[in-house]
C-alpha cells in the first residue's frame, strides 16, 4: 500500500477539479458518466422509494409479513435494488418496542430505499451516541419515548443494511397507500422520528 | 485497526447537527467527490469495498475529519489509485497548483500495481459449506483483537459477552479481503448486548445489536 496523501493546505474544492482532470486526461472518466452518477442519487434513488415500502406494509397485511421475512425480496418486488442493498432487514416499531439504526464504523445505509446517507447520519456525534446513549440523542431529535419503550439499536457493521417499519399514524386509517406515502420520511425510517400525522 | 474511524461510544463530539431539509450534496465538489470515487473503487483501481474501507480508516485523524464525510472519500480515492498506480503520490496536490496558476513539475506516472485479485462472485455474499458454530440463543464473547489492518469489529463490544439472535447470510470476512489475503467467507451473527455491559451501571436502559462475523467470536457458554 502506499502512503495516504500527504496533509494539504488546498482547498477541497480545488483538489476535487485536479484528480476530475487528472482521471479525464488519463481517458479513465468521463465527466458525464459522474453527471449521472450524481444526478441518479441526488435525484432518483432516495427515502421516496422505502416510503413506498412502508405506505404498501401499512395497507396489505400479506407483503407486510413478506417484508419482515425476508426483507431484500419484498423490497425488490417493488424493483428497489442495488449498491449497499444486498440484504435489507426490517425492523417493526411497535407502542413497546422502538428500532434505531446507525454506523459506527463508517456509515453504512440502505441506499436503495433510503438513497445516500443524511448530514446528521454522518456526524460523529451521532455514529458515537446512539449506541450510548440513544434515548438522550432521540431527544435532541425532537422524540421523547416513555419509559415503556423498549430501545433497540442496530449497528451496521457488516454487509446487512437496516430499515426501520415505522408504525402507522393515528388518524391515517382512512387514507390509501398513496396518500400515506407522504408521511413516511427518511428519520422515521432509520428510527430517529415517528411518522408524520395526517395533516 | 483502533482509528479515529471506530466513534462508537466516544464522547466529545457535542450535540447533534440536524437539518432535515438538507439536499444529498451540500456543494457541487461533494456530488463529483461521491462519482469518482464509485468509479475508483472496482473499475480504476482494481480494489474492493472493504479496501475502500480500510482506506478511509488509514488517513490521518485530522484528515479523516476535515472537509467531512467527501473530503475523505476525495482522499480515498487518491488513496486507492496511488495504491494501484493508477495516479501518482502528490499528483493531486501538483494538479490543484497547476490549475491555480502555479508553476509545478508535476509527477511522472508511476508503475501499475493493481492487486492481482478476482473476486469469485458479485458482492459480499457467500455461501459456507460448514454449519454455524453458533446457534440462536448462545452467549458468546467478542474477542479482544486489536488487528493493524481493517477489521469490522469495533472496540466497544471487544471482550464483551451476548447472545446470538440471528444468524444472518455468510459473507466475505472484510480482514482478509480487505488486504487482498483471501475472500475467506464466514458465518455472520447478530449478537445482542445489554448497554450495561458496555457502558456500566449507570447507563440508559437499551438493547444493541451488532452483526459479527466468526473469527470475532468465541463461546462463553
Amino acid at each position: 500500500m502506499s502512503p495516504v496523501p500527504a496533509p494539504s493546505d488546498l482547498p477541497v474544492e480545488l483538489r476535487t477539479e485536479a484528480l476530475e482532470s487528472i482521471l479525464v486526461e488519463k481517458g479513465l472518466v468521463d465527466p458525464a458518466v459522474l453527471d449521472k452518477f450524481i444526478k441518479t442519487y441526488a435525484e432518483d434513488v432516495g427515502p421516496l422509494n422505502g416510503a413506498k415500502v412502508v405506505a404498501k406494509a401499512w395497507t396489505d397485511p400479506e407483503y407486510k409479513a413478506r417484508l419482515l421475512e425476508d426483507g431484500t425480496a419484498a423490497i425488490a418486488e417493488l424493483g428497489f435494488k442495488g449498491p449497499q442493498g444486498e440484504c435489507i432487514v426490517v425492523l417493526e416499531n411497535t407502542p413497546t418496542r422502538h428500532h434505531l439504526v446507525v454506523c459506527t464504523l463508517c456509515s453504512c445505509y440502505p441506499w436503495p430505499v433510503l438513497g445516500l446517507p443524511p448530514g446528521w447520519y454522518k456526524d460523529p456525534a451521532y455514529r458515537a451516541r446512539a449506541v450510548r446513549e440513544p434515548r438522550a440523542l432521540l431527544e435532541e431529535f425532537g422524540l421523547s419515548l416513555g419509559p415503556e419503550v423498549e430501545i433497540k439499536v442496530f449497528d451496521s457493521s457488516s454487509e446487512v443494511r437496516y430499515m426501520v417499519l415505522p408504525e402507522r399514524p393515528a388518524g391515517s386509517e382512512g387514507l390509501s397507500e398513496e396518500e400515506l406515502v407522504p408521511l413516511v420520511t427518511r428519520e422515521a425510517m432509520t428510527g430517529v422520528a415517528k411518522a408524520r400525522p395526517p395533516a | 485497526m483502533d482509528g479515529i474511524h471506530d466513534m462508537g461510544g466516544t464522547q466529545g463530539w457535542g450535540a447533534l447537527h440536524f437539518d432535515p431539509e438538507e439536499p444529498a450534496f451540500t456543494a457541487p465538489w461533494e456530488g463529483r467527490a461521491f462519482a469518482m470515487c464509485l468509479l475508483s473503487m472496482n473499475r480504476l483501481s482494481g480494489r474492493n469495498l472493504d479496501a475502500m474501507r480500510h482506506a478511509l480508516e488509514r488517513l490521518r485523524p485530522l484528515q479523516y475529519l476535515e472537509n467531512g464525510y467527501y473530503g475523505r472519500w476525495l482522499l480515498m480515492s487518491e488513496t486507492l489509485l496511488t495504491d494501484s498506480g493508477v495516479i501518482a503520490e502528490g499528483a493531486v496536490d501538483a494538479r490543484a497548483r497547476k490549475l491555480r496558476g502555479e508553476a509545478v513539475t508535476e509527477p511522472p506516472d508511476p508503475a501499475l500495481s493493481k492487486p492481482d485479485y478476482t473476486p469469485t462472485g458479485p458482492g459480499s455474499l457467500r455461501a459456507v459449506d460448514t454449519p454455524p458454530r453458533f446457534k440462536v440463543g448462545q452467549q458468546v464473547r467478542a474477542r479482544n483483537l486489536h488487528p493493524k489492518g481493517h477489521t469490522r469489529l469495533p472496540r466497544y463490544v471487544r471482550g464483551q459477552i451476548g447472545t446470538v439472535e440471528r444468524i444472518q447470510p455468510s459473507a466475505l470476512l472484510p480482514d482478509t479481503n480487505a488486504h487482498f489475503i483471501a475472500e475467506n467467507p464466514q458465518h455472520v451473527y447478530q449478537v445482542s448486548f445489554d448497554s450495561q455491559t458496555l457502558w456500566g451501571e449507570d447507563v440508559e436502559p437499551f438493547v444493541l445489536h451488532i452483526d459479527l462475523f466468526d473469527d470475532y467470536l468465541e463461546a462463553a457458554s
